[in-house]
């Protein structure tokens, strides 16, 4: 390979890098505005509505103000981790955004075969992303640590906790996942479920499908579970923070919800085909793009509606329903693959058989 | 040309962050350094082609092992006099091994495995040959009996955890939220006539 290719493979990537991060914080500053309005509809007043045609210019102005605010630093704090913890939580968001396939294009019928269109089609993208979205955890710690004070430490420790018992029921919710397809790999999963609504992997694993959104609200510190920020904390991990550094959290926070969301249309809702495989001829990228559509309106409908749980009440939930739940479907899953006379039931979603 | 580029980078920065975890004065920066050996680490797994092996040791190692580490040493009291003080302490056991293990360096790259040439190139294998597979098959298969003594000494690890910290408060007040949510108006309210 000589250096001229290497160069254009180092442009070809940050291109396609490119072509992820900026619909990504895109569609952050307008998920922020697209939250407003929703609550502000089920609460039944205006929401922002001021700035620009119908308030659109709103996330504009917002990430403005952010960024022309002084961004202080305590005088106690550890400076570099001060700093550098926002940057850890954000980065591991956009990184896992390497391996989802947004669908398959064959390019207006130029190539024999449709690609994938991912960053990196590679074989364990289940575990990769679970392990990617694990990390932005020493983001929150950091912050709380950093900070050199009491109440964000006291938010650092909740958001730990609450992500560490969550990850567990997720990953045991992929499990089944795992069983029904037989492989890691993303584009895989979703060609597994090929043919319409009822080969979906919602159907024979709907309890795992709200085991793992629910487990997803918990993991990006969304609404029910916002202890982490709540006001007897002042605001959690992220009181010393303003101005830009305050708004990188919330930077991750969005695009976190917009990962989930993505991970669990491909997982449990098809992915990018059609609920019925006539309606395929609308390009899969838009299915998919409206099932995560969807269930963002799910994660801002959650906040609208539902109180916030106790410290205890989470922990119950993580722990004594969720996990017990997650090991039981794996165990009656494994029944049904394996057990002659039952196995005709599950062999219609199977797709390694 | 881009894989022993990229190799080198990887095992450039694990170096140096695997310096940066003993030198470091901060024990929180020590962790950080950990963090991101382990991250490089599995970078060089990832250019051996064993995607799963290096995911893993991010799961693992980074995504669990470490986030218990940093929330010990949260908690612990950072006192770097006492630190200072120990130097002359740990002296000659730490002199010893650096000694032992920099004979073994040395004898093992004079060797003859590091020449020129002779680097263990890994022939790269086409996307159809899924290591997740390989290695699902050979553990479940060839070593077995190895796998299951190793998960019966996790779950003794796991049940001693458990026996070590359980134990029931007479003065705390548990909450039992069944019984909460159970809780009618008619259970709490009294009609009182004044």
């Amino acid at each position: 390979m000589s250096v001229m290719d290497m160069v254009i493979q180092a442009v070809i990537w940050a291109l396609e890098i490119l072509a992820i991060a900026v619909p990504v914080a895109l569609s952050v500053a307008y998920i922020t505005y697209a939250e407003r309005r929703v609550i502000g509809w089920i609460q039944v007043r205006k929401g922002c509505n001021r700035v620009g045609p119908a308030g659109l210019l709103q996330p504009l102005a917002d990430g403005l103000k952010l960024f022309l605010k002084e961004t202080i630093i305590p005088a106690r704090a550890n400076k570099l981790l001060f700093v550098g913890a926002p940057v850890l939580a954000l980065v591991p968001t956009l990184v896992a955004f390497a391996v989802v396939p947004f669908g398959e294009t064959s390019l207006f019928g130029q190539w024999e075969r449709p690609h994938v269109m991912a960053i990196s089609n590679m074989n364990v993208g289940l575990l990769y992303l679970m392990a990617i979205s694990s990390l932005s955890v020493y983001g929150f710690l950091m912050a709380g640590w950093a900070s050199n004070s009491k109440y964000p430490i006291m938010g650092s420790i909740r958001s730990t906790c609450q992500m560490i018992s969550y990850e567990i029921s997720m990953g045991f919710g992929l499990v089944t996942v795992m069983m029904l397809s037989g492989s890691l790999n993303l584009a895989d999963i979703v060609h597994a479920q090929a043919g319409g609504l009822l080969h979906w992997y919602m159907i024979p694993l709907f309890p795992m499908l709200l085991v793992f959104f629910i487990s997803g609200c918990a993991e990006t510190g969304r609404t029910p579970f916002d202890l982490t920020e709540t006001e007897e904390l002042v605001s959690g991990y992220n009181v010393e923070y303003s101005g830009m550094w305050f708004a990188t959290f919330s930077l991750a926070e969005y695009g976190a919800m917009i990962l989930i969301s993505l991970m669990t249309s491909i997982l449990f809702l098809g992915g990018w085909y059609a609920p019925i495989p006539a309606l395929d001829i609308i390009p899969g990228t838009v299915w998919l793009l409206a099932k995560t559509s969807f269930l963002v309106f799910v994660f801002i409908w959650f906040r609208a509606t539902f109180p916030r749980y106790r410290y205890d009440q989470m922990m119950r939930l993580g722990w004594k329903i969720f996990l017990p739940w997650t090991l039981g479907w794996i165990f009656v899953l494994g029944v049904f693959i394996y057990t002659p006379g039952l196995d005709h039931i599950i062999n219609f979603w199977l797709a390694w058989r | 040309m881009l894989e022993s580029a990229f190799f080198n980078l990887f095992a450039g920065l694990c170096v140096i962050s695997a310096l940066g975890v003993v030198t470091a004065r901060n024990t929180m920066h020590s962790v950080m350094f950990l963090v991101f050996c382990f991250f490089n680490a599995a970078g060089l797994f990832f250019l051996l082609d064993a995607e799963f092996l290096g995911v893993i040791l991010i799961l693992v190692y980074v995504g669990a092992v470490m986030v218990l580490f940093m929330f010990v040493i949260m908690m612990l009291e950072q006192k770097k006099d006492a630190l200072k003080s120990n130097v002359r302490q740990f002296l000659s056991l730490g002199g010893l091994v650096a000694v032992l293990l920099l004979m073994e360096f040395v004898a093992a790259s004079s060797s003859g495995v590091f020449v020129h040439g002779a680097h263990a190139t890994a022939a790269h294998l086409g996307r159809q040959v899924n290591n997740t597979e390989q290695i699902g098959q050979v553990l479940y298969t060839k070593y077995l009996l190895g796998f299951e003594i190793a998960a019966i000494i996790l779950l003794v690890a796991l049940i001693g955890a458990v026996v070590l910290t359980i134990r029931k408060r007479k003065d705390a007040k548990y909450q039992n939220i069944s019984a909460q949510v159970k809780v009618r108006r008619e259970d709490r309210v009294r009609k009182v006539r004044m």
